[in-house]
């Protein structure tokens, strides 16, 4: 049984430190480090959503940047056409660029639903490495897709001139502010999903993931669930995609790339898989540490590769199964 | 209920089912026996959908079910239990009957109420682990159940179900004497009150509980009939029961 007295300690003490922090950076004169851990949670909001699909759905996804990517186009190409005053399509409506967050940021996560919903749809039909190489290879097919959107800048992205505008005294330049938006989106994302996947449908999830066979005799058809999963998933990274624009103020191709779905997958697999919190926890661990070891050597990475090694083969779940007590999944 | 016309199946060069013709009436039970690799189990893959037959057809309350893939035929009333035990190692008893449960309340698109806080789930849930005798252990996950209990919970999750036909896959395989006793009991308690296919290698209980007896060898049915039929069937007793004084 996992230890539920601890991990929600665990939590508690993670969500505090997180409230904490952009006090504690400025009262230590380390701003940046307000601008690492927004980035920290956007990232970690994309992890959360994708342990939805790979550590309860069991579905390992190798695409999942193209839904963060998505997202991140949807803010930033209405955000160019405002900037540029042309309107989006005049057929069948006119609709012109915004850059209003209550706008913007729904429809990154729809677009985001959207086009998981298609590569689901098909992608799902396989299971094991297929599944992999095909989530892969829609993911790179979006890639060149935008690499071609000549429009919106090719391979060099789009440079937003403006961030998404929340209701007027929020402002999303200043930093605290944006920070605290972003915890507000991934607590409020963490919530939802903490009930979904203790839900009805959340079982039929878990179940397809543990024993498909055995949820088919039962009566059972696990795609359409695994679908949906797949569907929120995707708008949970869409959503992600939006506030990394924003972080960013810029949109491109990378966002994307085959690296970034990888970044994707360690982050969760850091941070423990299925475990929904741990994600977040992988994300932090990632991003400080590539912070930190980026300035001894750019090749980073291979004092990440051991690290990665030895969480996998040493803590069952990730950090957060060390840090909230290993144990059983799903009471 | 269930009818098999003709079924033929085979892997390779080999046939492990060869031209069966089955009728199971409602509310019978109905055995089939035969020995290792007679072909038993292939029979039951078939008739839950899990394989698809090379020839022959089944039907299922006078309905062609040939085709049909086994989470429908599951959905219809058609509930089977594993030879080899299949549940959800990490999920708690509760929590493998209440998916059971769940799969017979329809659809699963609820996505906010807590699963485990469902009283529509956890009550049927309870009652059929009671039925089965498992009602102390309900909180107990699956995979630190003895290999007994286990199998007592696949017959949970298939009454969950709701099923009208049970079809169950060795139920008493690998079980001491006292849980096959009790695993009796049970069977004799589900009698009557669904209609049952039951494979069994426990020659006892086969005679004891049957209706019906089916013999299959090399996946051929060789006999079938009343037990006191099969128990003085000359072929069968040539070519199974043979040695063993029945
Ligand atoms: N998927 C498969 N591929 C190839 N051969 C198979 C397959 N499944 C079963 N067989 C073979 O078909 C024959 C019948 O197997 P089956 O499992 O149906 O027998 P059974 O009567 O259930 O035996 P037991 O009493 O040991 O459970 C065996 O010879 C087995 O090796
Ligand atoms: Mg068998």
């Amino acid at each position: 049984m996992r230890d539920h007295g601890r991990e929600t300690l665990a939590v508690l003490i993670g969500l505090a430190f997180l409230l904490a922090l952009p006090f504690l950076a400025e009262a230590a004169g380390k701003g940046f480090y307000v601008t690492l851990f927004t980035r920290i949670l956007i990232f970690g909001l994309a992890a959360v959503s994708l342990d939805l699909i790979l550590g309860y759905g069991g579905m390992v996804s190798f695409g999942h940047a193209a839904f963060v990517g998505v997202g991140a186009y949807a803010v930033g190409i209405l955000s160019w056409h405002v900037f540029d005053g042309s309107p989006l399509m005049t057929w069948p409506v006119t609709l012109e660029g915004t850059e209003n967050a209550f706008v913007v940021w729904p429809l990154a996560m729809l677009m985001g639903g959207l086009f998981a919903l298609v590569i689901g749809a098909i992608s799902l039909r396989t299971t094991g490495i297929s599944f992999i190489m095909i989530t892969l290879a829609f993911a790179q097919m979006l890639f060149y897709l935008a690499i071609g959107l000549r429009k919106y800048g090719g391979e060099d992205g789009i440079a937003l001139y403006n961030k998404s505008q929340l209701v007027p005294p929020i402002d999303l330049f200043d930093r605290t502010t944006f920070y605290y938006v972003c915890l507000g989106l991934l607590v409020a994302f963490l919530a939802v999903c903490r009930r979904l996947t203790r839900s009805r449908f959340g079982m039929a999830v878990q179940g397809a993931r543990i024993n498909e066979r055995r949820m088919k005799a039962l009566g059972f058809s696990p795609y359409r669930y695994k679908l949906t999963a797949f569907v929120i998933s995707g708008a949970g990274a869409g959503l992600s995609g939006a506030l990394l624009a924003n972080a960013a103020e810029f949109v491109g191709p990378a966002y994307m790339s085959w690296q970034r779905s990888g970044e994707l997958i360690v982050m969760v697999v850091l941070g423990g898989m299925g475990t929904l919190f741990g994600p977040v926890a992988g994300a932090a661990a990632f991003l400080l540490l590539e912070e930190w070891l980026a300035d001894l050597t750019e090749h980073w990475q291979i004092i990440l590769g051991p690290i990665l090694l030895f969480v996998v083969v040493f803590a069952r779940r990730g950090l957060w199964g060390w840090v909230a007590g290993q144990g059983r999944e799903d009471r | 209920m269930l009818e098999t016309r003709d079924l033929y199946k085979h892997f390779g060069g080999l046939v492990a089912t060869d031209h069966v013709s089955l009728s199971i009436r409602e509310g019978e039970l109905h055995a089939v026996i035969g020995p290792n690799g007679a072909g038993k189990t292939t029979l039951i893959a078939q008739l839950a959908g899990e394989l698809r037959p090379d020839g022959g057809a089944i039907l299922f309350d006078g309905k062609d079910v040939t085709r049909t893939p086994v989470q429908r035929r599951a959905a219809s009333g058609l509930a089977r239990s594993f030879q080899i035990t299949s549940v959800f190692p990490s999920f708690s008893a509760l929590a493998n009957v209440a998916l059971a449960v769940q799969a017979h309340a329809g659809h699963s698109f609820r996505f906010w109420r807590r699963a485990a806080h469902d009283a529509a789930l956890t009550g049927p849930a309870r009652d059929a682990l009671e039925l089965v005798g498992l009602g102390s252990r309900a909180e107990v996950p699956a995979e630190l159940l003895s290999h007994g209990e286990q199998r007592q919970l696949e017959i949970a999750m298939a009454l969950a179900t709701r099923p009208r036909m049970l079809l169950l896959d060795e139920p008493m395989a690998g079980m001491g004497p006292a849980e096959g006793a009790s695993m009796v009991d049970l069977l004799r308690k589900l009698k009557g009150r669904y209609t049952i296919l039951l494979i069994e290698h426990d020659m006892d209980a086969v005679f004891a509980l049957a209706d019906w007896i089916t013999v299959l060898v090399h996946g051929a049915v060789i006999a079938t009939g009343t037990p006191e039929e099969i128990r003085y069937d000359a072929e069968v007793r040539r070519a199974y029961l043979g040695e063993e004084t029945v």
